[in-house]
């Protein structure tokens, strides 16, 4: 395996081809959707730019295969093991101190993206990081790196060097600076540990197992609290399209008032007469969202993103109405409105024994004037009920009551109907649809219509 | 051609004080060697918009831009027929048949004006992501072959291939076919670093050291998860209210007084304050 670039002027060589289509199959294979047109375009890239340039086509491919912003980390993980830095093992510089975590104190006082930084970690990653794995056989790891320096602690040294006062906004702006450091370290330290098993293992084994899927492709029951972060970001976005989806347009609706303009434009292909009248189309209606969701902890994770889409939500209808439920319901809406929600904190997870039989009872009897003709209803919830009654006749009435519903179910399709699940009877009487990740929440809003 | 190089985009669009980093230099290069429209994602306020207008300034093009909007349909993005014009011209000849339908009676809309441009031209459709889907489905044609089929008149076929800039904000995903035929650029907040850079390039009066303040604290501002992190442009508003105020220093109490120029809800406001201690 030749970690370097055939610089082999226009067009490149043999070579080239065979990494270029590696590449892509690479991509394909993590769940980038790259088609044949894309990676023609890739390569027609490739011939327009100077190969020697690493960041320059790395760029290049990115701008050409990388249509979401959400699979570039995986697109970058993955251009790191097949297009790695030409690099030498250079010796550590004669001057300065000698102690890895001063060096490490030092550069982290710096810019973030000086490349003195990653090589630093390249030669930390070099000194601390190889474990033996089994027997005679030796790995890499970024973690004994962490360990051995562990940049963590060194966060409060650093403002006592750096600031004349601790306090107040100058040690917020920085804290924010070092933490960035900080984390382009580890970034830069874990890309050399995969690049150093690609070297020794080979690129495919290693991309399969360390490269992650795209944040949208990954599981909410799954997820992480450094994923969780992620997804927020993704929320927002998708709320103002759930919005815009609920709000059913009629384009070029049937009544409603004459377009005076387009009436008689038309009336120019029958010679000035308007056979056919244009009418405005109708003003959108702004709907009113009723959300159910599950608190419990099962679905501790999904129930920390139903929070937050409700969150987001709120600012795109003119009312919504959010109820928590494990065996009982309570209204939460009030909580959400409250200015000072910290969303990193919220959490609405509850012990218990999930009931839907008895939230729905309870639903309809306490809160069922919340539903009318103007508004949706989204149940959000593994319909996992503890073998407990249904309340199917109870859930069609409520469903009658409001102008759409729909059911987003967090458990993958095979497992519905297994154990104490009644997804298909539910789904029965409210559309239900598998959750599990953002793409599959989008895919859900796309088809709304 | 458009640029001779990766690099060479970056002086000349520097030239114009737009500060643009490799991912910006390379698409940008790419987009015109390849001949293939731009598409620029993300947040707004990141200079999605003035890319396409400092490419213009750079190549002394001229910037035709259409802005997309709900309910933009074919009669304002493309063409239309003048149909007063035409009215009265029926009613004045009755020969006048055959003749109504010609040159003399469309009135060109920003995209056959681009189409049709015979100087270089940059096309700027901003904010495609509010225009409806219909509307992307109108563009493929034009982004794909750089032609418009008008029925009355045939396909009209570009003379010379304007450089397209689409920009979109994200709040809906844009369609495959249309991001197939784009390259794609995603604009994210910048560094600490860059983002000084371009705040001295904007308002060069203000002094180096407050800048690099601003930009940190900025920073800091966005690692709060706010509901609407500041853009750049409010940070460049941010560095012209503290050149008006005159303060020398970025301390508590001037970012307490100001800090309605770059966070604009209550609640963001409450949490900044809180979490910085203002």
């Amino acid at each position: 395996m030749t970690p370097e670039i055939q610089v082999g002027g226009r067009g490149g060589g043999p070579a080239l081809i065979d990494r270029h289509v590696g590449f892509l199959h690479a991509l394909r294979e993590h769940g980038l959707p790259v088609s044949l047109a894309e990676g023609l375009d890739a390569a027609k890239a490739l011939t327009c730019i100077d190969l020697s340039e690493r960041e320059v086509l790395r760029e290049a491919y990115a701008a050409t295969v990388v249509k979401r912003p959400a699979h570039r980390p995986g697109f970058d993980a993955l251009f790191d093991l097949w297009f790695p830095p030409v690099m030498g093992e250079t010796a550590p510089k004669a001057d300065g101190p000698t102690d890895p975590r001063e060096q490490l104190a030092e550069l982290l006082k710096g810019d973030p993206s000086d490349p003195a930084l990653a090589q630093f970690a390249r030669e930390m990653v070099a000194r601390f990081g190889q474990v033996e794995a089994s027997p005679g056989r030796q790995s890499w790891f970024s973690y004994p790196v962490l360990r051995a320096l562990s940049p963590g602690t060194l966060v409060a040294g650093l403002l006592n060097q750096m600031l004349p006062v601790r306090g107040g906004l100058p040690e917020q702006r920085a804290r924010t600076q070092i933490n960035t450091a900080i984390k382009s370290f580890e970034d830069a330290g874990a890309d050399d540990v995969r690049r150093r098993i690609a070297e020794e293992a080979g690129i495919e084994r290693i991309a399969k197992s360390t490269v992650k899927a795209p944040i949208d492709q990954r599981d909410f029951l799954r997820a992480t609290r450094a994923e969780l972060a992620e997804l927020r970001r993704e929320v927002y976005p998708l709320a103002r399209r759930l919005a815009a989806r609920l709000t059913i347009k009629q384009k070029l609706g049937h009544r409603g008032r004459l377009d005076f303009r387009r009436t008689v434009r038309a009336s120019l292909s029958t010679g000035g007469v308007p056979l056919n009248t244009r009418l405005k189309p109708k003003r959108p209606h702004r709907p009113e969202l009723v959300i159910l969701c599950d608190a419990s902890d099962s679905v501790a994770a999904f129930s920390h993103f139903t929070l937050l889409l409700t969150v987001a939500l709120r600012e795109q209808f003119t009312k919504v109405r959010a109820f928590a439920f494990v065996d009982t319901v309570d209204e939460i809406t009030a909580i959400l409105t409250s200015d000072d929600l910290d969303l990193r904190q919220a959490d609405i997870r509850r012990w218990g024994r999930t009931n839907y039989g008895h939230v729905f009872d309870q639903f309809a009897e306490r809160y069922g004037d919340a539903l009318g003709p103007k508004s949706s209803l989204l149940i959000l919830g593994d319909a996992r009920s503890n073998y407990q009654p249904p309340a199917l006749d109870t859930l069609k009435v409520l469903a009658k009551k409001a102008r759409h519903a729909y059911w987003l179910n967090p458990e993958p399709h095979t497992q519905w109907d297994t154990g104490d699940s009644l997804a298909t009877a539910y789904g029965s009487v409210v559309a239900m649809s598998e959750c599990r990740n953002v793409a599959q929440l989008s895919e859900f809003i796309q088809d709304l219509a | 051609m458009w640029f001779g190089s990766p690099g060479e985009v970056g002086e000349r669009l520097a030239a114009t004080g737009y500060l643009a980093d490799d991912a910006i230099t390379t698409s940008v290069f790419l987009a015109g060697a390849l001949g293939k429209p731009l598409l620029a994602e993300g947040p707004a306020g990141v200079g999605k918009t003035q890319l396409a207008k400092a490419i213009a300034e750079a190549t002394g093009a001229r910037l035709i831009r259409l802005q997309c909007y709900e309910g933009l349909d074919e009669a304002r993005a493309l063409y239309e027929w003048n149909y007063k014009k035409q009215l009265l011209r029926i009613q004045a000849d009755d020969e006048a048949w055959d003749d109504i339908f010609s040159e003399e009676f469309l009135l060109e809309r920003p995209l056959l004006t681009a189409i049709r441009c015979s100087e270089p031209a940059v096309l700027l459709i901003d904010e495609m992501d509010k225009a409806d889907v219909e509307v992307e489905g109108l563009l493929l044609e034009i982004l794909s072959d750089f032609q418009i089929t008008i029925p009355e008149l045939g396909t009209i076929t570009a003379e010379r291939k304007p450089y397209v800039v689409l920009t979109s904000n994200a709040t809906r995903e844009l369609g495959e076919a249309l991001k197939r035929r784009c390259l794609y650029l995603h604009l994210g907040y910048p560094t600490p670093e860059r983002e000084r850079d371009i705040v001295l390039a904007q308002v060069p009066e203000l002094p180096a050291s407050i800048a690099e303040q601003l930009a940190r604290t900025v920073a800091t501002l966005r690692a709060l998860e706010l509901k609407k992190s500041p853009s750049i442009a409010e940070t460049v508003d941010w560095a012209h209210t503290l050149l008006a105020l005159g303060r020398e220093e970025l301390d508590e109490q001037t970012v307490g007084d100001t800090l309605g120029v770059v966070l604009k809800h209550h609640s963001d406001q409450t949490r900044a304050r809180k979490e910085l201690g203002l």
